[in-house]
C-alpha cells in the first residue's frame, strides 16, 4: 500500500492505495465521488474523464499513485458552490444533451477541455474531439449542439425539436 | 398555464441537475456497510462438460468469504423464460433449464461457472485465478443451419435437437400464399442477415443483494428497466421468496435498450448469496463481461419474397427466418422473432396474403433477446430492403412503388393478426420529401461526384407495434405475464402531488414528462408534481419501461387515476361551494360553479380532504389518493418515412452518412424535446447497426468482438445532425392520451434507409450487379461488392 495525497476539486485529500488501484476507483470508492463513471475496460468510452493538472485524462487509464501531488478536477466540482451550473452544464440542460446521464460527466469534462484550448470549435472539431467519448442514448446531435452553444456560437440553425 | 408546463411543452428536464453535477445514484454508486464483492469465473470455451471444479486453493486466499458453484444451486429454480411459443404443429417450444451457475456443462463463452465472494473485488479476482477447472471441450454449434443438421451436437442433451420451435404464421394461409407466388407476374427474392448486436448501454449491469435476517427481508438493487418483473420472476420462480419479503430497487439506470429488462443469473446470485452469508453481496459487470453475459440482440438469417401483379401491386409475402436464441432462453426471447416480428410483416402495405416461418435455434452463444425495437427492426429491414429491390428490378421509383401499395383506410386489419387503428402513410411520406429536400438530391449527387465520391439516397417506411400490450391477447400468444401498467396519484394536503408509477425511466425523462400530463389535467403547474419510480416497495405493480410503452400504458394508468382524483375533488368542491356536483368545473387549478363566480382553489380542496371539517363524510372518505391499473386494448402503431443520403469512397469503400431525415407519426406528443431526443438516439443506433456494429463468433464459438476494441460503437464523428419531424399526428384511438410511443422508432426505421442508400450509391456508380450488401456495411464489404 502507498499513501497518496492530491487536491480534488480544490480540497486536499489523501488515502492508502495499492499500486494497481486506478484513479477512477480511488475517486469513486475511497473519496465517494461517484460522479465519475466506469463504462468500459479498454479506455474507449470516456465516461471516466477527469482533469489532472488541467488536462483531460481518462481516469481508468491512470493509477491513483500517478496522481500523487496532482490537482484533479471532477464533475462534482464543475458547478458553482451555490449549485449554479456552469456554461457547459447549462447548455447541456438547455439543449437536451443528455438522457440517461451515464456518459454525461465524461462529456462535460471533455467539452471543458476542448473549449479551453479551442474556444470556438467547428461542428467537425467538436465531433472529432468526442472520439473518446461514447454515448448510446442521444445519437450525439444534442451533445454537439450543446457544446457549440456553450462556446457562445449560434445554434439556432441546427434542427431542434 | 405557464408556457413551459403541461402537454405539448418542453420544460427542461429535472433529472439533468443530478446527472450534470455527478450526483445521480446509479447502482454501482450504492455501497452497503459490510458488503462483500463477487466475481464470476466464466467459461472461456463455448461448449464443455464440467468434470470438476477445485476451489480449495482459491478458498484459502486472502479475503475470500465463500466460493459458490452450480452444486450450491441444486434445488434452486431455473432462470425462467417469460414467454412460451407454440410451434406450427401446436406443440410447445423446447425449453431447457437455465441454472444460476453452470451445472454439468458450460454452453457459451461467458457462462458463469463459479462465484467468488470476497471482501474486495481485487481479492475475488485474484482467487478466481486459483480455481482449477477440469472441463472437457465439446464441439460447438455456432451456425444456425448447421445446428439443425441431423447429428449436430446438441446444446442441451435433454432436448430432441437444437430447434427451439418451428413457427408458422398464419399457418392456414400458407397454401394461398404459395399459390399467389405461382401466379405472380413478378417475384422479388432477397436473402439477408440482421446482424447480431450488443446493446451496450453505457452503464454496465450491477446487482447488489442485501438481507436483513431480523425480519427475513431481502433487497436487490439492480440496473433494471422493470423492478417488479424481476421481483416476480426471481422471487416466485427462482429463489422462492414471497413478494412481501422481497424488495427490488432500480435506482438511476444508465440506459437499457431492452438489455436490462431480463432477469439475469447475477441478480439471483446476489440475492441468494446475501441470504446465505447474511451480508450484502455486490456485483459490477466489466464491459468485457457485459459482452459475454448481457443478452445480445437481433441475429436473424432471412429469405424473403414478394409477389407482385402486372400492375406492381403487392400480392403476397413469404418469409423464412432462422432466429438465434443462443444457449439459453432469455426472458422474452421466443416472442421477439414471432409475435413482435411476424405480425409486422404487412408493414405499411395492403399485401393481402402473408406467411411467416421462423425457426428458433439454440447455439453455443450468449442468449439473444429484445434490443431496441425487438423484432420490429428485423421485420422492417427485410420488408423495406425487399421493396427497394423490387422497385429496382421493375424499373420503378422506390417511393412511387411504396405509395401505390400504401394502406389508406383505417382501422386496417392486416393478414397477420394485428389491426392498425390509425395512420397516414401518405402524409408522412409527403412530409419526408419536404424535410429531406429530396428534390435537391440530384444536385447534391453531382456535387459529390465532382469530389470523386458516389452518393446514394435511401428511402423507406416503417410501422411498428408498441405500447406493449393487451394482456389477454399476449396471454393467448404464450406470454406468462400481463402487460398492463399502474399509477398511484397521491395528493398531499397542501396540494402537491406524488405519482407512483410502474414505468421506470432509464433516460426517457419520465420525471419531467409524466408530471406534464397530470398538470395538464388539473390545471396546475407541473412543478407541484413529483414522480416516484423504481422501488417495488413504493410503487404499484408495473411491468416497466420498454416496447415504447411508458406513456401509452403507464401514462394511461396515470390519466385514469387522475380522473378518479378529479371526480372525488369535484365532490369535495361541490360540498364546499354548496352546489351540485354536475355544476362544478375544474380549470386552471380552480373549481368553479358553472355560470357563477363562486370558486375555490385546488389547495382548498386538497386541504379539506385531509382536514375534513367542512366535508361530505357521510358520502365519501377523507383523503385524496387513487390508483389505476391500465390494460391496453391494442398495440399502438407509430409509423413514418425515413431518408438517408450517403457518400461512398470508391477507393476504400468507406461510407459516410451525409444526411438523415425522419418523418414520424407518434400520435399526440407530450414533450416534443424528449421525443426528438428519442428519435436521435434510435437513429444513431440504427446507423451503428447498418455500418459499424457486429457481434462475431468464430466457428469454435469464441467471441471475437468482446470489447470496444473490436466492436465498433458509433461515435459523434460517425453521424451527422439529423432532421426530425413529428408534426404528422394521427392520435391513437384507444388510449386516453392518444399517444403512440416513440422510443424505438428511430432504431426500427433507420437501418433500411442506410443500406438502401449504399446500394443506390453503388448502382449510380455503375455497379449494377450490387443489389444487396449485408450489415454492417463496412468499407471492406463495400469494396468487395464493387469488385464483383
Amino acid at each position: 500500500m502507498t499513501k497518496i495525497t492530491m487536491t480534488v476539486n480544490g480540497k486536499s485529500v489523501s488515502g492508502d492505495v495499492e499500486g494497481r488501484t486506478l484513479l477512477v476507483d480511488f475517486l469513486r470508492k475511497d473519496l465517494r465521488l461517484t460522479g465519475t463513471h466506469v463504462g468500459c475496460d479498454t479506455s474507449q468510452c470516456g465516461a471516466c474523464t477527469v482533469h489532472v493538472d488541467g488536462v483531460a485524462v481518462k481516469s481508468c487509464t491512470m493509477f491513483a499513485a500517478e496522481a500523487d501531488g496532482a490537482d484533479v478536477a471532477t464533475i462534482e466540482g464543475q458547478a458553482a458552490p451555490d449549485g449554479t451550473l456552469n456554461a457547459i452544464q447549462a447548455a447541456f440542460q438547455e439543449h437536451h444533451g443528455l438522457q440517461c446521464g451515464y456518459c454525461t460527466p465524461g462529456m462535460v469534462m471533455a467539452a471543458a477541455d476542448l473549449l479551453k484550448n479551442n474556444p470556438k470549435p467547428t461542428e467537425a472539431e467538436v465531433r472529432h474531439h468526442l472520439e473518446g467519448n461514447i454515448c448510446r442514448c442521444t445519437g450525439y446531435h444534442n451533445i454537439v449542439k450543446a457544446i457549440l452553444a456553450a462556446s457562445g456560437q449560434d445554434v439556432s440553425q441546427i434542427a431542434a425539436e | 398555464m405557464p408556457k413551459d408546463s403541461g402537454i405539448g411543452a418542453s420544460p427542461k428536464r429535472r433529472e439533468d441537475i443530478r446527472f450534470l453535477t455527478g450526483t445521480g445514484q446509479y447502482t454501482d454508486d450504492i455501497n452497503i456497510h459490510g458488503q462483500a464483492h463477487v466475481y464470476f469465473l466464466r467459461s472461456d470455451m463455448a461448449h464443455g462438460k464440467i468434470n470438476s471444479i477445485d476451489t480449495a486453493a482459491a478458498a484459502a486466499m486472502p479475503g475470500v468469504v465463500r466460493i459458490f458453484t452450480g452444486a450450491d444451486f441444486e434445488g434452486i429454480g431455473s432462470i425462467p423464460c417469460g414467454w412460451q411459443v407454440t410451434d406450427k404443429h401446436g406443440n410447445p417450444m423446447q425449453e431447457p433449464a437455465h441454472p444460476v451457475l453452470a451445472q454439468g456443462k458450460v454452453r457459451h463463452v461467458g457462462d458463469p461457472i463459479a462465484a467468488i465472494v470476497a471482501e474486495t473485488l481485487e481479492q475475488a479476482r485474484d482467487a478466481a485465478e486459483a480455481i482449477d477447472l477440469d472441463i472437457t471441450e465439446l464441439p460447438a454449434v455456432v451456425d444456425m443451419k448447421q445446428a439443425l443438421e441431423p447429428g449436430a451436437t446438441k446444446v442441451h442433451d435433454d432436448l430432441d435437437s437444437n430447434l427451439c420451435y418451428d413457427w408458422g404464421f398464419v399457418e392456414e394461409n400458407r397454401d394461398a400464399v404459395n399459390k399467389a407466388f405461382e401466379e405472380a407476374a413478378h417475384v422479388t427474392t432477397l436473402e439477408l442477415v440482421n446482424n447480431r448486436l450488443v446493446a451496450n448501454p453505457m452503464e454496465p449491469r450491477v446487482a447488489v443483494g442485501d438481507y436483513n435476517r431480523a425480519n427475513d427481508e431481502s433487497t436487490l438493487f439492480t440496473t433494471s428497466q422493470n423492478p417488479h418483473v424481476i421481483r416476480l420472476l426471481m422471487g416466485a420462480f427462482v429463489l422462492g421468496i414471497p413478494e412481501h419479503k422481497l424488495r427490488v430497487v432500480a435506482p438511476d439506470v444508465g440506459g437499457g435498450f431492452g438489455t436490462k429488462i431480463f432477469h439475469y443469473a447475477e441478480e439471483a446470485f446476489c440475492t441468494f448469496a446475501a441470504r446465505q452469508l447474511n451480508r450484502a453481496v455486490k456485483w459490477t459487470s466489466s464491459r468485457s463481461e457485459a459482452f459475454m453475459s448481457d443478452a445480445h440482440g437481433r441475429d436473424h438469417v432471412t429469405k424473403i419474397e414478394l409477389a407482385l401483379d402486372a400492375d406492381n401491386n403487392f400480392q403476397a409475402i413469404r418469409t423464412e427466418t432462422y432466429a438465434n436464441m443462443g444457449a439459453y432462453l432469455s426472458t422474452f426471447a421466443p416472442s421477439v422473432p414471432t409475435w413482435l416480428h411476424g405480425t409486422l410483416m404487412a408493414g405499411n402495405y395492403k399485401t393481402p396474403l402473408i406467411y411467416v416461418n421462423v425457426k428458433a435455434v439454440f447455439t453455443n452463444t450468449v442468449p439473444v433477446d429484445a434490443y431496441r425495437g425487438a423484432g420490429r427492426p428485423e421485420a422492417t429491414y427485410q420488408l423495406e430492403r425487399l421493396v427497394d429491390k423490387a422497385a429496382r428490378e421493375l424499373g420503378v421509383d422506390p417511393i412511387a412503388l411504396r405509395r401505390q401499395n400504401f394502406i389508406t383506410q383505417f382501422p386496417y386489419a392486416t393478414p397477420v393478426a394485428v389491426e392498425y387503428d390509425t395512420g397516414d402513410y401518405v402524409a408522412t411520406m409527403d412530409k419526408l420529401e419536404e424535410i429531406a429536400d429530396l428534390s435537391g438530391f440530384e444536385a447534391r449527387r453531382k456535387e459529390s461526384e465532382a469530389r470523386g465520391k458516389l452518393r446514394g439516397l435511401g428511402v423507406n417506411c416503417y410501422i411498428e407495434a408498441c405500447g406493449i400490450a393487451p394482456s389477454n391477447l399476449v396471454g393467448q400468444l404464450g406470454a406468462r405475464a400481463g402487460l398492463y401498467d399502474a399509477a398511484t396519484v397521491r395528493v398531499n394536503a397542501t396540494g402537491s402531488i406524488s405519482v407512483m408509477v410502474g414505468a421506470h425511466s432509464h433516460g426517457q425523462g419520465h420525471e419531467t414528462a409524466f408530471p406534464q400530463v397530470v398538470a395538464d389535467m388539473l390545471g396546475i403547474d407541473d412543478s407541484m408534481i413529483e414522480i416516484v419510480h423504481g422501488d417495488s416497495s413504493k410503487i404499484p405493480f408495473g411491468m416497466g419501461t420498454y416496447g415504447s410503452r411508458s406513456l401509452a400504458v403507464c401514462g394511461s394508468a396515470m390519466v385514469r387515476a387522475t380522473e378518479k382524483i378529479i371526480n372525488k375533488a369535484k365532490k369535495i368542491a361541490s360540498h364546499m361551494l354548496e352546489a351540485s356536483e354536475a355544476d362544478i368545473e375544474l380549470k386552471d387549478g380552480q373549481f368553479t360553479v358553472k355560470g357563477t363566480d363562486k370558486s375555490c382553489a385546488w389547495g382548498d380542496v386538497t386541504l379539506a380532504a385531509y382536514v375534513p371539517h367542512n366535508y361530505p363524510l357521510e358520502d365519501i372518505e377523507p383523503g385524496l389518493e387513487e390508483t389505476a391499473f391500465y390494460d391496453p386494448s391494442n398495440f399502438t402503431y407509430p409509423s413514418g418515412a425515413y431518408a438517408c443520403e450517403v457518400e461512398v469512397d470508391p477507393e476504400t469503400g468507406k461510407v459516410t452518412v451525409e444526411r438523415f431525415s425522419a418523418a414520424d407519426d407518434f400520435g399526440n406528443i407530450v414533450n416534443p424535446m424528449i421525443v426528438t431526443g428519442q428519435v436521435h438516439g434510435g437513429v444513431g443506433q440504427g446507423i451503428g447497426q447498418a455500418l459499424l456494429e457486429n457481434c462475431v463468433y468464430d466457428e469454435n464459438g469464441q467471441l471475437l468482438s468482446a470489447s470496444y476494441m473490436d466492436y465498433a460503437m458509433p461515435r459523434a464523428s460517425d453521424v451527422p445532425f439529423y432532421t426530425v419531424d413529428h408534426s404528422c399526428q394521427t392520435p391513437c384511438t384507444h388510449n386516453p392520451l392518444g399517444v403512440k410511443g416513440c422510443g424505438e422508432a428511430g432504431a426500427i426505421g433507420s437501418p433500411p434507409a442506410v443500406v438502401n442508400a449504399v446500394v443506390d450509391a453503388l448502382q449510380s456508380g455503375g455497379h449494377t450487379h450490387v443489389t444487396h450488401i449485408d450489415m454492417p456495411v463496412s468499407p471492406q464489404r463495400v469494396w468487395a461488392a464493387m469488385q464483383g
